[in-house]
C-alpha cells in the first residue's frame, strides 16, 4: 500500500513514486491504446478505475511523481462518496475521513444560524467527509495497483499533440527521453492549468474575482465541533469573511477573506498569519502545515470536447471553493463520461452518445459557477449598495426565516439535475420522487436472508449497468436481458424495512425505475412493459 | 404581466406617507439602509421571482428616462 506522510509539512511530499521505464518507450511507432488519461488527480484517477472496472485497458499520465502541497480540496459529497464507493474505495475514505452534516454561519460575535445537510436519515453515506485530497489520492493508487487493466506512469509529461481523423497521438517527455503513444480517446483531467487545453487551442474563460483569499492548514489539539463555521465580520477579522473546517490527523483549514490590495507575499509570511489566527482560535497553540494565497476564477471551456480529446474536471471548469463544487463536480464529469465511454468504446452506442457528456456536464459546470459566483459575490461586495443589501439580509437574519436562507456562506455542492435528450419524459402522475435526470436517491433495505443493506449496494451488486428499480406488484417485471433488476417488496425482494424507498420514490405496486449506468434516472413507469423499458434503455444509450 | 401596477390601497396617500414618514429624520447612509432591507423584505413577501423582474424593470425604466433628460438638457 501507498505510505502516506502526512506529519512532514507543506512542503515536503506526502506520497512519493517511482519512474518505471515502460515497453512503449522501445517502440519504433506509436503504441495503440483504447484510452489515455491524462493527470493523476482524484478525477484522472477515479475514471481510470471506472473505465477498467468495465473492462478497458487505460493508460494513465502524469508529470510528476509525488502527491503533496497541502490539502487542496478537502470536502467531499455523498454523492462522490457514493460514485467512491461503485470504485472500490469508499470505505477507506470514510473511516479515514471526518464525517459531517451541520454547518454554522456567525455574524460579528454571534451566531445567525445552523443547517443539517442531511436531516433524514436512511442514507449509507452522510452529506460530507472532509479529507485531505493527498489521502484521497493515496488510497484511488491503491485501487489503480489492483487493476491490472490501468497502467499509471509517472513523470511522464505530454509536450505535444496531434489529432489525427480518429485518434491523437501524444508526444511524452520522461527522464529517458520522449516516446509517443496513439490513443483512441484522450481523457484530459491535467487541472486548472491543463496544458492540454492549450494544445487543442482552447479557451478558458470567465470571472476573476478581485479579493484575495488566504488558505491555511493549521494542526492543533483542540476541541471543537465537527462542523463547518462560517463567519461574516468576525471579532477576529473585522469586516471580511472566515471559515475554519475540521479535517483529519487535528488538522483545520482555515480561509480569510484579504482586501483585494493586500501583497499576497507580505500577508502569506507565517508571522503574518500567526496572530490573526492566534485571534480567531483564541490561542496560539497550533503550528501551520500549509499557507497559500488565492484569487478565485469562475471560467469553463466552451465545449469539453475537441476532436479525440475530452476535458474533465478543473481542466474543463473551475469555481470558487466556496461549496465544494471543485472536485465534487470533477468525479460527476469521471462518472458521467465513463459509461458512455465504455459503450462507445464496446461499440454498443454511437460516439454521438459522448456528445451528451458534453450537454449535461457543461450545464452542470454552469449552475455550479452560478452558485459558487453568487457565494463569491455575497462575501465579497464589489459595491456600497452590494454591501448596504448584504448587511440588509445579515441583519434582518437574526429576526427572519427569509433572510437567514438569503445568507450565502457557499451553497454545498448537491448532484445536478440534467435536461438530457437521454430523458425519457414522464407520461404518468408523480406526486413526488426523482424525476428523470435526477440522481438516484438512497434508502435501507433488507435482503431475504435478513441481511441490512442500501439501495446504493443492491445498485453496486448488479454491476452499475441499466438497472429497473421495481416496486413488486405480485408479477414479475419483464425487463430486457441487458438490464439488470433490483426488486423491492414482494417474495424474493429486498424489504422496504423501514418504508424509506417508498416514500423516497412516489412508489405504488409496479412503480419501476428506470437508472443510467451512473445512477441517474433515466425514465420511470407506474406500470413499465417491456417495450417502455426497452425504449427508455435504448433513448438513454443514444440510440435513438 | 404578473405585476400589478393598479392602485391596490384604499388610501395610496397613506402607503406613501408611510414609507417617508420612516425616512424623516434619518441620514443619506441610514435612508439607504432602511430602504435596502425594505426592498428585501418586501420582495419576500411578494414571492414572486416573475413579479419581482418586472417591477425591477418598472424600477429602472425611471434611470434610463433620467439619462436621457440629463442628455436631453445638455443638448
Amino acid at each position: 500500500m501507498v505510505q502516506v506522510n502526512p506529519g512532514q509539512g507543506a512542503s515536503h511530499a506526502k506520497v512519493q513514486f517511482g519512474y518505471h521505464r515502460h515497453g512503449d518507450q522501445d517502440r519504433a511507432a506509436p503504441a495503440e491504446h483504447p484510452v489515455v488519461v491524462v493527470g493523476a488527480g482524484p478525477v484522472g484517477l477515479s475514471f481510470a478505475i471506472d473505465l477498467a472496472q468495465r473492462g478497458h485497458a487505460v493508460v494513465v499520465l502524469d508529470d510528476a511523481d509525488r502527491i503533496g502541497e497541502g490539502s487542496r480540496a478537502i470536502c467531499f459529497s455523498k454523492r462522490s462518496l457514493d460514485y467512491w464507493d461503485r470504485l472500490g474505495v469508499g470505505d477507506r475514505m470514510v473511516d479515514k475521513g471526518v464525517v459531517w452534516n451541520v454547518g454554522r454561519i456567525f455574524h460579528g460575535p454571534s451566531e445567525l444560524y445552523q443547517f443539517n445537510l442531511l436531516p433524514e436519515p436512511g442514507h449509507k453515506r452522510p452529506a460530507f467527509i472532509n479529507l485531505q485530497q493527498f489521502y484521497a489520492e493515496a488510497y484511488l493508487v491503491d485501487r489503480v495497483n489492483e487493476l491490472p487493466e490501468i497502467s499509471l506512469r509517472w513523470r511522464n509529461k505530454v509536450t505535444a499533440l496531434e489529432q489525427r481523423n480518429d485518434r491523437a497521438v501524444l508526444t511524452i517527455e520522461t527522464p529517458d527521453g520522449p516516446y509517443r503513444l496513439s490513443a483512441r480517446y484522450v481523457v484530459a483531467c491535467d487541472g486548472a492549468r491543463s496544458s492540454l487545453r492549450q494544445m487543442v487551442g482552447a479557451g478558458f474563460s470567465g470571472k476573476v474575482f478581485e479579493d484575495q483569499f488566504l488558505i491555511a492548514d493549521v494542526k492543533m489539539t483542540a476541541e471543537f465541533p465537527t462542523e463547518r463555521w462560517f463567519w461574516f465580520d468576525p471579532p477576529f477579522h473585522a469586516g471580511r469573511s472566515a471559515l475554519l473546517h475540521r479535517q483529519p490527523d487535528d488538522v483545520w483549514r482555515i480561509d480569510l477573506q484579504l482586501t483585494p490590495d493586500c501583497d499576497p507575499q507580505v500577508e502569506k509570511k507565517p508571522e503574518n498569519v500567526r496572530p490573526r489566527i492566534a485571534r480567531m482560535l483564541g490561542h496560539d497553540e497550533f503550528e501551520f502545515e500549509w499557507i497559500s494565497i488565492y484569487k478565485f476564477q469562475c471560467r469553463r471551456m466552451q465545449r469539453f470536447i475537441h476532436g479525440s480529446v475530452i476535458f474533465a474536471g478543473d481542466s474543463a471548469h473551475q469555481v470558487s471553493p466556496f461549496g465544494a463544487r471543485g472536485a465534487n463536480s470533477g468525479l460527476e464529469d469521471a462518472e458521467n463520461l465513463s459509461w458512455k465511454l465504455d459503450r462507445v468504446l464496446r461499440g454498443t452506442s454511437p460516439s454521438q452518445l459522448l456528445e451528451t457528456y458534453h450537454i449535461e456536464r457543461s450545464a452542470a459546470a454552469d449552475e455550479n459557477i452560478r452558485e459558487s459566483t453568487r457565494a463569491t459575490d455575497f462575501m465579497a461586495p464589489v459595491s456600497a449598495q452590494e454591501a448596504r443589501l448584504r448587511k440588509a439580509v445579515l441583519s434582518l437574519a437574526k429576526e427572519t426565516e427569509f433572510g437567514k436562507r438569503m445568507v450565502n456562506g457557499g451553497r454545498l455542492s448537491v448532484p445536478s439535475v440534467y435536461e438530457t435528450p437521454l430523458s425519457t419524459a414522464d407520461a404518468e402522475e408523480w406526486q413526488g420522487g426523482p424525476c428523470p435526470g435526477t440522481s438516484m436517491l438512497d434508502a435501507p433495505l433488507k435482503a431475504t436472508d435478513g441481511r441490512h443493506l442500501h439501495l446504493t449496494d443492491a445498485f453496486n451488486v448488479l454491476g452499475r449497468r441499466f438497472t429497473l428499480l421495481a416496486f413488486a406488484n405480485g408479477g414479475d417485471v419483464d425487463a430486457p436481458d441487458e438490464v439488470g433488476v433490483v426488486r423491492i417488496d414482494g417474495d424474493d425482494g429486498f424489504a422496504d424495512a423501514e418504508g424509506f424507498a417508498g416514500k423516497r420514490y412516489d412508489a405504488k405496486p409496479g412503480t419501476a425505475y428506470l437508472l443510467r449506468p451512473d445512477g441517474y434516472v433515466a425514465a420511470r413507469f407506474r406500470h413499465p412493459t417491456r417495450a417502455a423499458i426497452a425504449a427508455a434503455v435504448a433513448r438513454a444509450s443514444g440510440l435513438n | 404581466m404578473a405585476l400589478s401596477t393598479a392602485s391596490n390601497f384604499a388610501k395610496p396617500d397613506d402607503a406613501f406617507r408611510a414609507v417617508v414618514e420612516a425616512h424623516r429624520g434619518l441620514s443619506e447612509k441610514d435612508s439607504a439602509d432602511l430602504d435596502a432591507a425594505l426592498v428585501l423584505i418586501l420582495a419576500n413577501h411578494i414571492g414572486d421571482i416573475t413579479v419581482l423582474r418586472e417591477a425591477i424593470t418598472l424600477a429602472k425604466g425611471r434611470m434610463i428616462d433620467s439619462v436621457q433628460q440629463q442628455q436631453q438638457q445638455q443638448q
